[in-house]
């Protein structure tokens, strides 16, 4: 077994790398499932209500195209129902991000030939990487065991959730070291692992919804092909009782993957991937001229990433939004809820505002981190040959914060189109929903500009804590956002917001001063920024000095000027 | 002295006290430096000795404490972007968008620096070829040597008045080190000036005009090699048939003797007394070398020999 010589060894050091993100992500999966379940309890404490609930949830296609089927009225049930997927996609995306973190990043970034000089295995790598991701996953399903009974739901259907959630998540550990082994770079393993999870997406939601209302109907066996519908087949809680076996299907095709990544492993070369790296152009196109070009080339793949997740998910909000009334109807308490962040009289105006801010959210985190990029490119020394050609500091700046600017835009326009499309088609008004919806989204533009000027004005003033400063910013106003109207904070911290002084579209009033004097702020904070940019040196690290080359760069001078100081006839 | 900054058309480069703090540390302490019309300067320094910092105030990256600092007659602080169209550049340590192509990159940085022509096709193509590189690579596959390559081509396809190379070979094989000289030899003739810091000696001693050694962000000594060996001492080895007896004679230092072998460095002053002595002892073969850059670099930071940053 000398493969798997040293495998000790990386499993505690990866354990050493990643034992904070690790523990904070399976808490914070199991979390969310507590406390949908207990919400649940909450909203929906008598059975006939609960029963309302699942008689309409069950039959409606576009819920089901989102959350999966529903496999009984208890509150465990629905728990599972409304977070059972989406907490196996959870578990999924953490083993992706863990098992290519551990093998194919570093095996890129070269540290692994470091390792692989010592004495360790050809497999022990990838094996310290599974034992990662199988202990998050075991800790998941360990962790719901535990939690949930404690919220009054009965032990087996919480053993079963959270195995379904863990197996879901070693099923896809499995699968992403076998991408890890395909591509030749960590972002293509990455890529290849994602895009199985949002296909095995797309199968069990369209088997689902194709489903509804007929248990066994010609399109179930699409979900029967995902690895996410095992996860709803469990059926945890479920009133006909859990269904164990299925358990064993995502488990026995993680083993399945980690031999044949084990056997790749085995033949292929150190740091070769088993699919060609394309060749690229010899030659830049006619597009990849100037900073702006070059800013929209690093970003264009990423924001399209973002556009089609905006689309997809805006179009199955749309479509949900049509049976919501009904949906709502059922819950007392969460139509208060929504009437509450929405501030509308109408529920569905209420839902479709509440989900604009969110796309209004989403937009300002792109743009920040667009306009962070500049940081990055500071740092990383990619700006330095930009700036050392005929490119002034404000233009290059310029280009960046164009296209994060642009993409904000775009990414809105996305939900609004795709949600009014979607609502329009399913209600047969899409002439008045299109352009209702599609003003709504813009009309959240100019708040996540405020946002994206905030992160110029720190990226040119404090550019040693951009980063801190622009995300903790983006967070905070996200939490004023999404819990201050439900908790009824007080105007003076609820103004905070940008995204407070917005009209509720759909259905509220339309002003323009605030949209008008938000521009304004934008603009005021951006040039500060880029005066601070413009009066500054570039790659500052700031007075404390933490960055790693003016450290060594220290080192350096404090010894130099030491030994001058022992031997002064040195100099001549 | 080259009179005041920018004031004479053949100066292209000129520092004068030029001063940098980073915070309570100072990177760069009164630093002159000049570079003329059409010669290769060479930048001399361990690594930490500002060689960097001073090519990054050139750029207009890092703003000045105080000092004068003129580059190709302009403020480089102040009329960056105009004095980067007469310049290109080459980082001494190369970063490039993983995503692109080497070749992408090369137009990208020739159209950056002139947007209307961008690099002349024809230097462009002979470049790739001389330098041996596939273009068609994404940056994230070019080992370091090929991402040396890649900036080294954008920069030398342009057709700059000044070309600022910060350790331009640092990854570079023999062989394509030889080609980087063949090319830098050509341009000279061209009349470009290149400011090229280093810390191979063999390479400003194969390239440089003039010489200038920066230590602890000081220039310590400036001129060209002829001026800088009458500083210096020679490398004496001779083998003799009896004692030669250099023990305690003046300006002798470093003395090994091994049997007959002797070895030892001589001030120039002392040359004439040691070769005596060795001609008494009757002198059986006989070595005497001027010094490398080599040993003028290990006098002026002999200290550090010891630790980082020491030539081979």
């Amino acid at each position: 077994m000398t493969g798997f010589a040293g495998t000790w060894q990386l499993t505690r050091l990866a354990f050493r790398r990643d034992v904070g993100i690790l523990a904070a992500c399976t808490w914070g999966i199991v979390a969310v499932v507590a406390l949908v379940a207990r919400d649940l309890g909450v909203l929906y404490p008598t059975a006939a209500r609960r029963l309302a609930l699942a008689s309409h949830a069950g039959g409606n296609p576009a819920l089901r195209f989102l959350f999966g089927r529903l496999n009984g009225t208890s509150v465990g049930a629905l728990t599972a129902w409304r977070f059972g997927v989406w907490a196996a996609c959870a578990a999924a995306v953490l083993a992706i991000f863990i098992v290519v973190r551990h093998t194919r990043a570093d095996e890129e970034a070269g540290r692994l030939e470091l390792v692989g000089s010592g004495a360790v295995g050809r497999q022990a790598p990838l094996t310290a990487a599974l034992l990662a991701a199988v202990t998050a996953n075991v800790a998941i399903a360990l962790l719901a065991f535990l939690w949930l009974p404690v919220l009054k739901l009965p032990w087996a259907g919480s053993a079963a959730l959270g195995l379904s959630i863990g197996a879901c998540g070693l099923a896809f550990a499995g699968l992403a070291a076998v991408a890890a082994q395909l591509a030749g770079t960590a972002r293509g393993a990455r890529g290849i692992a994602l895009a199985v999870l949002g296909a095995a997406f797309v199968l069990r939601a369209v088997g689902d919804a194709g489903s509804a209302g007929h248990a066994e109907a010609a399109l179930s066996w699409l979900s029967w092909a995902s690895p996410l519908g095992w996860a709803e087949f469990a059926r945890a809680f479920g009133s006909a009782g859990e269904c164990w076996w299925v358990l064993a299907i995502p488990l026995a095709a993680g083993a399945a993957a980690v031999a044949v990544a084990f056997a790749l492993a085995a033949w292929r070369d150190h740091s070769a991937g088993l699919l060609p790296d394309r060749p690229g152009r010899t030659a830049a196109s006619g597009l990849l001229r100037g900073p702006l070009g070059l800013a929209w080339r690093l970003h264009a793949g990423v924001l399209a990433g973002w556009v089609a997740a905006y689309l997809f998910t805006y179009a199955a909000f749309g479509a949900a939004t049509k049976g919501i009334g009904e949906f709502l109807g059922t819950s007392a308490v969460l139509k208060r809820y929504f009437l509450r962040i929405g501030y509308q009289h109408t529920v569905i105006d209420a839902y479709l505002s509440a989900f604009m801010l969110l796309a209004g959210l989403g937009a300002a985190a792109y743009a920040t981190s667009a306009v962070l990029r500049l940081r990055t490119e500071e740092t990383g020394n990619l700006a330095e040959p930009v700036l050392a050609t005929a490119t002034g500091r404000i233009r290059w700046a310029l280009s960046y914060i164009c296209v994060a600017v642009v993409g904000a835009g775009l990414l809105l326009a996305a939900a609004g189109l795709s949600a009014g499309l979607s609502y329009g088609i399913l209600t047969g008004s899409v002439s008045t929903q299109l352009p209702q919806l599609l003003a709504a989204a813009l009309a959240r533009l100019p708040a996540a500009l405020v946002l994206t000027a905030v992160a110029v004005a720190v990226f040119g003033l404090l550019p040693w804590e951009a980063t801190a400063v622009a995300w903790s910013i983006v967070a905070l106003v996200a939490i004023i956002a999404l819990f201050g109207p439900s908790l009824q904070w007080p105007a003076a911290i609820m103004d905070i917001s940008p995204f407070t002084q917005i009209p509720n579209l759909p259905g509220g009033v339309v002003t323009a001063g605030p949209l008008v004097w938000l521009c304004g702020i934008s603009v005021a904070l951006g040039a500060v920024g880029l005066f601070g940019l413009r009066s500054r040196d570039l790659g500052d690290l700031g007075p404390s000095f933490r960055g790693p080359r003016i450290h060594e760069w220290l080192v350096d001078y404090l010894r130099i000027r030491e030994q001058s100081g022992d031997n002064p006839g040195n100099i001549t | 002295m080259t009179s005041r900054p920018g004031s004479g058309s053949d100066v292209v480069v000129h520092t004068a006290g030029l001063t940098k703090r980073f915070g309570s540390a100072v990177a760069l302490d009164r630093l002159d430096l000049t570079v003329r019309t059409g010669e290769v300067h060479a930048f001399l320094g361990p690594n930490g000795a500002g060689k960097t910092t001073t090519i990054r105030i050139l750029l207009g990256l890092l703003k000045a404490d105080s000092g004068q600092v003129a580059l190709l007659g302009g403020d480089p602080w102040r009329d960056a972007v105009a004095l980067h169209r007469r310049l290109a550049y080459v980082p001494g340590d190369v970063t490039l968008w993983p995503s692109l192509t080497g070749g992408e990159i090369i137009d990208l940085l020739g159209r950056l620096r002139d947007p209307k022509a961008g690099l002349d096709p024809r230097r462009r193509s002979a470049l790739v070829e001389r330098f041996d590189l596939d273009t068609s690579k994404k940056a994230r596959a070019y080992s370091r040597g090929n991402r040396q390559k890649v900036a080294l081509i954008a920069a030398l396809a342009s057709d700059a008045e000044l070309l600022l190379l910060d350790e331009p070979t640092a990854g570079l094989d023999p062989l394509m080190e030889a080609t980087f000289r063949d090319w830098v030899t050509e341009e000279r003739r061209s009349g470009r000036a290149i400011l090229l810091s280093s810390h191979i000696l063999a390479e400003a001693e194969a390239l440089a005009d003039r010489v200038t050694i920066i230590r602890a962000g000081r220039a310590v000594e400036t001129g060209t090699l002829a001026e800088m060996r009458h500083l210096t001492r020679t490398s004496v080895e001779a083998e003799v048939a009896g004692p030669a007896r250099l023990d305690g004679v003046r300006g002798v230092h470093d003395l090994v003797t091994d049997g007959p072998r002797v070895r030892c460095q001589v001030d120039q002053a002392a040359l004439n007394e040691v070769l005596g002595r060795l001609h008494r002892a009757g002198v059986r073969t006989l070595t005497c070398r001027p010094p490398t850059l080599e040993e003028l670099f290990l006098r002026h930071y002999s200290t550090e020999r010891n630790v980082a940053g020491a030539p081979r």
